[in-house]
């Protein structure tokens, strides 16, 4: 249907699943046999091998190969999913991970340069943010958001403040108030003003001796800067409540601003968002959590220490850290490939990446705003949120048009998000579209937007041409179908 | 500048349609005061054989490392197919149509985990599995009015410490600590069953961290009076070989399952895991992905139980967790792929008949085991510092000391063997002995 045609397209192929392709006896693979089988008879063992499917090494490797064709992935194209920052994975971070696979983390001696490489990340992202002190251990953004709460909850405990209220405005990802509840918090909706961004004046009606911070995106989720930001960390300060940041937007600012000097006393990153390591289809990701010197005293346990006896240390138990969040030291390999990032780019090099990315966004915007409609006129930095306001009026909603982005070979943006935004489209390039890729986007909204009003049936029915027509997401949560087992209980 | 693929020419053409000279002119909005005039002060610009040259790191020579992160073979194929762009590159599968080959991959690793583990359903997966441990805690809290949450205290330190961590501000709960027999290294169950009742969540780690398998068909009689319990199991690969923890009736079944096809990776990413009846499946934290069927009837996969998620219950949601540890998931269906039932239970056997082999060879020695119970690849010796310390110069690293957490296990070492290890490892011990 589309024109211009697909670049990327995925086969459509029906891949059976494990349990269908078994069969006794297939499985040949040769596993490492180093010591004589037959002495344990004092473990209370299984009668029967686990219940697990038989298929050769070929077909096992045929099935993964079919299946990842099933996939999109950003080396395909531009993936411009809002707030996610889809960006470039430099492979070279997978190279040099690769590099600790066969450490131990109980593997003292070989663990020491891989410390001393964790205690300049530190170093970098605390420079980057303006913050003074940080824990690297969180092992995805909502896990750092959590642990940042965490944190201010313990600040305010050894105060002797029970305040329970955290203030998130209405633009906010969704785990900031799930994250806010584990930490013991209520949260509380603050609506933005009317240009996107949080006024002060505003905030201060909703200030009272039991608001313990407020958590803000900054940028935020339509991609404005939030000019008040250190107003409304005055007045935040003023009452005694801590300012929070969630960092997911941070590809906006590197070098440019910094949270540290907004007035920022916690925040957590998103090493897999800002700092290009992949996003394996849901993790694993980072969320290093940073803060000002108030608040270092609660990180988690267990601390870097260059000083420690036999070279650099970790001291397990701080007096006044949260404790552990992690059993380890968090997901060690993506901090070591977001180090070669920063690496790569050096200081520069993230500076120009943010403007870059700033730059991206804006060209889309300028070109898409024609035809779509931008509820929010303000400046944007990073990404940008539409509406479906005009395509509407045709019978064409959000969810149309999305899915018809993947017959041009595009992963689609973010969608329904945030909720401010009725039927949001939330776009977000990143520095690593070349301005070719840029374009070929920009008309294949357009070219969606012209059929909304010439075939809108043929956006209802996208999309085609994928391995699978639309999902019915509906009857999976009435059938729930979780296993094979549900299946065919027999096998 | 390394990864910016933006000619200057390019430059200019983006420059005009937004209408601007300089790209600067887009930072207008933010105010002076907070703008950041510096320079960054991190190192780099650095090429890729610089970065190469940098980045050196290697294990120790011998190592009988366990106590939750263990060194498994993992088959050359599992990297070739992990590091496909598909897969590594991909987003969360928000997008069901263009993310099938995710999302079927996950549906195969809950049905393979749900199977291990005995239990009617799995999710997409966890960080890690203490913060499997600690959202099974608070999954029990969510499906029973509790005021006690039991843990054995044979449970990995680390996991208890997560577990208090994310329960600090869940008051009217006090977390207890169940001891173990001296003797035996198992749970002393006369004083389980005092701990227990239809008030307390109980958790019990199989094999526990001193290696020792629990009898859980006891411990299930006596679990049976508690108001909620689960089975943490921090080494997958004894699933191959043990019961199903499942067949004992508990409630949940939760922990780490690196040993599928993750590496060591110096403590991570590791690979939590989390398995229930099918009555707490809607209770269940993290993504879940279920069969369903595409407008022309076609079989599909998508995630599901959304209702559940941050992003829809925002602060009602029955967890945080969004990013999971989804391409660790994909490896270890991968390496389950791979293995198949009969090469599961050998490496599960190997690791079992080598860590015999090394304690026969301590035996002789003079090194006995603390714990009389039967273990499954870890085990409990005491040794002196002294000698630690000369078998570290030799690069032998024989165990995790344990008296930082348990100051009545004096000198206690615990160690592990598994396929990884030879018995040219255990003679390299022995000789330095």
């Amino acid at each position: 249907m589309p024109d211009p045609t697909p670049v990327t397209s995925c086969p459509m192929v029906r891949e059976p699943l494990l349990s269908e392709l078994s069969g006794p006896g297939r499985n040949g693979l040769t596993v490492p046999r180093p010591f004589a089988a037959g002495r344990c008879a004092d473990i209370p063992a299984a009668l029967n091998p686990p219940a697990l499917p038989e298929i050769s090494e070929v077909e096992t490797v045929r099935h993964y190969t079919r299946l990842s064709r099933l996939n999109t992935g950003i080396d395909q194209g531009m993936y411009p999913l809002g707030s996610c920052t889809m960006k470039y994975n430099p492979r070279i971070g997978e190279e040099i991970a690769s590099r600790i696979a066969d450490i131990h983390p109980a593997d003292e001696a070989a663990l020491q340069p891989v410390l001393a490489w964790l205690l300049d990340l530190k170093a970098t992202l605390e420079d980057l943010c303006g913050m003074d002190d940080s824990c690297l251990w969180p092992a995805a953004g909502a896990h750092g958001e959590l642990t940042g709460m965490l944190v201010i909850r313990e600040a305010l405990r050894r105060r002797g403040d029970d305040r329970h209220k955290v203030l998130i405005p209405d633009t906010a990802h969704g785990t900031n108030s799930a994250s806010c509840t584990i930490a013991g918090f209520t949260s509380v909706n603050v609506p933005s003003g009317p240009d996107g961004f949080l006024k002060a004046a505003d905030l201060e009606r909703h200030l009272d001796g039991d608001v313990a911070a407020l958590m803000i995106t900054n940028p935020n989720t339509l991609g404005i800067f939030e000019q008040e930001i250190d107003r409304i960390a005055s007045l935040l300060h003023a009452n005694g409540s801590f300012l929070y940041m969630d960092g997911a937007n941070m590809n906006a600012i590197m070098g440019i601003a910094r949270p540290g000097d907004m007035g920022v006393d916690c925040m957590h990153l998103n090493l897999h968002k800002t700092f290009g390591t992949p996003h394996g289809g849901g993790g694993p990701g980072s969320g290093p959590v940073l803060v000002k010197r108030g608040l270092a005293p609660y990180l988690p346990d267990p601390r870097i220490v260059r000083n420690a006896p036999g070279g650099i240390g970790l001291v397990a138990r701080s007096p006044e850290s949260i404790g552990m969040v992690h059993s380890c030291l968090g997901n060690v390999a993506v901090l070591l490939k977001a180090f070669v990032y920063c690496l790569s780019l050096g200081p520069d090099g993230l500076r120009e990446a943010s403007i870059r990315a700033c730059l991206n966004a804006n060209y889309l915007k300028e070109r898409l705003k024609k035809v779509f409609d931008l509820p929010y006129p303000t400046p944007t930095l990073h990404e940008f949120v539409l509406s479906d306001r005009v395509q509407k009026v045709a019978g064409v909603t959000t969810v149309d048009m999305a899915k018809a982005l993947m017959e041009y070979g595009f992963h689609p943006p973010t969608v329904y998000f945030p909720l401010v935004v009725p039927g949001a489209i939330m776009i977000e390039p990143t520095e690593s579209e070349p301005v070719g890729e840029l374009a070929r986007f920009a008309d294949a909204m357009g070219d969606i937007a012209s059929r909304a009003e010439t075939s809108p049936d043929l956006l209802h029915a996208a999309p085609r041409g994928t391995p699978v027509e639309r999902i019915d997401e509906v009857w999976a949560a009435r059938n729930l179908v979780l296993t094979w087992n549900d299946l065919n209980p027999s096998r | 500048m390394a990864f910016l693929p933006t000619s200057p020419d390019d430059l200019h053409e983006l420059l005009s349609t937004v209408g601007i000279r300089d790209a600067e002119e887009l930072f207008a909005r933010i105010p002076e005061h907070v703008r950041f005039r510096g320079r960054l002060r991190v190192d780099g610009p650095m090429d890729e054989l610089a970065l190469r040259r940098m980045f050196r790191a290697g294990a120790s020579a011998v190592v009988f490392l366990g106590g939750g992160v263990y060194r498994h073979y993992i088959p050359a194929a599992l990297d070739a197919l992990s590091s496909r762009q598909e897969f590594l590159t991909a987003y969360t599968p928000y997008q069901p149509e263009i993310s099938q080959g995710t999302l079927q991959a996950i549906f195969e690793f809950q049905s393979m985990m749900a199977r291990l583990t005995g239990m009617d359903a799995a999710n997409a997966s966890m960080y890690d599995g203490a913060t499997a441990l600690a959202e099974a805690a608070l999954m029990a809290l969510r499906a029973k009015p509790l005021r006690r949450i039991v843990v054995t205290r044979s449970t990995t330190p680390s996991y208890r410490a997560v577990l208090r961590t994310y329960l600090r501000n869940t008051p009217g709960v006090e977390i207890v600590e169940a001891p173990f027999d001296p003797a035996t290294g198992r749970t002393d169950l006369d004083a389980l069953e005092r701990l227990l009742d239809s008030e307390a969540a109980f958790f019990i780690q199989q094999p526990n961290y001193f290696g020792v398998v629990e009898d859980l068909p006891a411990v299930s009689a006596i679990a049976a009076g508690s108001g909620f319990w689960g089975v943490v199991v921090t080494e997958a690969v004894s699933l191959g070989l043990l019961e199903p923890p499942g067949s004992s009736g508990c409630d949940v079944v939760a922990g780490e399952a690196q040993s599928f096809g993750n590496p060591a990776s110096a403590g991570g990413a590791l690979l939590g895991f989390f398995c229930v009846k099918k009555e707490h499946v809607r209770r269940m934290p993290g993504r879940i992905v279920g069969l369903t069927r595409d407008h022309a009837g076609a079989r599909a996969f998508c995630l599901t139980l959304s209702t559940r998620e941050q992003h829809i219950r925002r602060d009602k949601a029955t967890s945080n967790i969004c990013t999971n540890q989804g391409l660790c998931a994909l490896r270890a269906a991968m390496y389950l792929s791979c293995l198949g039932p009969g090469g599961l239970r050998e490496v599960a056997l190997q690791c079992a008949c080598g860590a015999r082999a090394l304690m026969q060879a301590l035996q002789g020695k003079g090194l006995r085991p603390v714990f009389s119970g039967a273990v499954f690849h870890e085990f409990v010796v005491r040794m002196d510092p002294g000698t630690r310390a000369r078998l570290a110069e030799a690069g032998i690293v024989a165990g995790i000391p344990l008296d930082p957490h348990y100051p009545e296990l004096e000198n206690a070492l615990l160690m592990n063997v598994t396929e990884m290890n030879t018995h040219e490892d255990i003679l390299c011990l022995t000789r330095h002995l």
